[in-house]
């Protein structure tokens, strides 16, 4: 049984169609990498998963048992953010929110999670500095964390390289990957950079307004689509 | 000392310190959200509705606050949906709203009774005209608010960091963010009798913004802007009492300085 199915998705904006046609499955433990250009309704498909945008015909079915509340995600970096006041530990503890129900604050058992994950990620030092003050990686890290206090199951990432540097990226990478394989946790990613997609991930997902292709990475590399955006990289 | 035994010796002054305290402290409560929302103009745009729901209250010679409270709330509701995802501009859209009750208020203003002092008390405020009821009014709805925002305070502080985030992990967002509109909408009709409406977004603005500069932390924030704003309060009233300057600007003045000290720290 997988884990999220869509079938038929299309999404409009305003009655312009961004993406349509949009067939795939996810399974428990799956490692999914959405790429494509600029516009190509990655980012869309990414909210439809998430249920802020609805789409406009077909359904994105999630398996029983996956609740809104049990997903995890790494969403771009706000301009709210970036001279947000809060704490580092603020911050991660705030992914547990989908875990109080009805109760309005946070118990020790929240504050244990949040604790844990920031162990985890190896930001535990950083639980009192203010969220502004960190670097990208840092940042980044810390928004790991808040998702994986969301979520048990699945985590979504929207481009969550963009703007690092060569060595952060490596490094979030290898954490990401981790998370994969240590926590099963199911990745579904929003990538630009296609040679780590092919590295990490197991299987692609290529949009272009449309699904062009979806299936292993295997058969990404030899299809035709693969070969043509790969280009000369192969 | 002395100045405030004095000062306290004035039944409307003691109801005034009273509802002014109170407000004070859910304005800067309310503010630290409303600021890192980027919403600061809604409150601006709230105000001047508020005008207009007072100038009409006068006209038909109802009580001003029970008029002007549902009008504000709706209003309030409006422009959040709007600036949320309305074909008009978020910042359009508050202009729109206020430059339209500010013109509506005038108009309604100078058709009844004219220009007189009422519009002076309107637009800059008055602690002269709170009345007993509309003291004991404030405290209630201002004891409500600092509840709600206290129980809500872990939502609150989700949503204003990362409102997608939010929603996306399964927290009524929208809910949330009416709450916020709702409280915030109270908390300017209710201050703009004492601060006047062209004044009181100060009161939410500034103590927010004086402590985001020293801050590292939520909790930090929102606890030393509700003292800023309750220690600018108090001297602003015991300024405007001791030199007979308007309430509202004296506040706004002690809210300036501490803001640029703060500023230079």
């Amino acid at each position: 049984m997988s884990l999220i199915t869509c079938k038929d998705v299309s999404f409009t904006y305003e009655g312009n169609t961004v993406l349509k046609d949009v067939n795939f499955q996810i399974d428990d433990n799956d490692y999914l990498c959405i790429v494509g250009e600029n516009g190509a309704g990655k980012s869309t498909l990414m909210k439809g998963i998430l249920k802020l945008k609805k789409p406009s015909t077909g359904s994105i079915i999630m398996s029983d048992g996956l609740k809104a509340n049990e997903i995890g995600y790494l969403p771009q970096q706000t301009d709210v953010q970036k001279d947000f006041p809060a704490s580092v530990f603020e911050v991660v503890l705030s992914g547990c929110l989908n875990k109080l129900k009805t109760k309005p604050f946070y118990s020790k058992k929240e504050k244990d999670i949040a604790s844990n994950n920031m162990e985890r990620l190896g930001i535990a030092h950083l639980k009192d500095q203010c969220f502004r003050d960190l670097s990208g990686g840092q940042k980044q890290r810390v928004l790991l964390a808040r998702a994986l206090c969301a979520t048990s199951k699945v985590l979504l990432l929207d481009e969550p390289v963009a703007g690092l540097d060569p060595v952060v990226t490596q490094e979030l990478y290898e954490l990401i990957d981790k998370i994969n394989k240590e926590m099963n946790i199911t990745i579904i990613m929003v990538s630009h950079d296609i040679e780590a997609s092919l590295k990490y991930a197991k299987h692609i997902l290529h949009l272009h307004s449309k699904q062009l292709f979806f299936g292993s990475v295997e058969q990404y590399i030899n299809s035709d689509v693969g070969k043509r955006f790969l280009g000369g990289q192969q | 000392m002395s100045v405030l035994f004095e000062m306290l010796s004035y039944p409307f002054m003691v109801r005034a310190l009273l509802a002014g305290t109170m407000l004070a402290l859910c304005s800067a409560l309310l503010g630290v959200t409303l600021v890192l929302k980027r919403y600061s103009m809604i409150g601006d745009g709230l105000s001047h509705v508020g005008f207009g729901a007072l100038a009409i209250a006068s006209a038909l010679n109802l009580a001003p606050l029970t008029v002007a409270i549902p009008i504000v709330v709706v209003a309030a509701i409006i422009l959040l949906y709007m600036s949320d995802k309305g074909k008009v501009h978020g910042d359009a859209a508050i202009a729109m709203f206020s430059t339209g009750a500010l013109a509506t208020g005038v108009m309604v203003i100078s058709l009844s009774s004219g220009m007189n002092a009422d519009v002076y008390n309107y637009l800059f405020g008055s602690i002269l005209s709170m009345s007993q009821s509309d003291v004991y009014l404030s405290l209630c709805i201002s004891i409500v608010v600092l509840i709600l925002y206290i129980v809500f305070y872990n939502r609150i502080f989700a949503i204003t960091f990362d409102e997608d985030f939010a929603l996306a992990t399964g927290t009524n967002t929208k809910l949330y963010n009416i709450l916020i509109a709702g409280l915030t909408a109270l908390i300017i009709v209710l201050g703009m009798r004492m601060m006047g409406s062209l004044l009181i977004t100060s009161l939410i603005v500034f103590p927010a913004l004086s402590s985001m500069q020293l801050c590292k932390d939520f909790k930090t924030v929102i606890i030393s802007s509700a003292i800023i704003s309750v220690i600018c309060l108090w001297c602003g009233m015991i300024i405007s009492y001791l030199y007979a300057t308007p309430t509202g600007a004296s506040i706004v003045i002690c809210n300036m300085i501490v803001f640029f000290i703060y500023y230079l720290l």
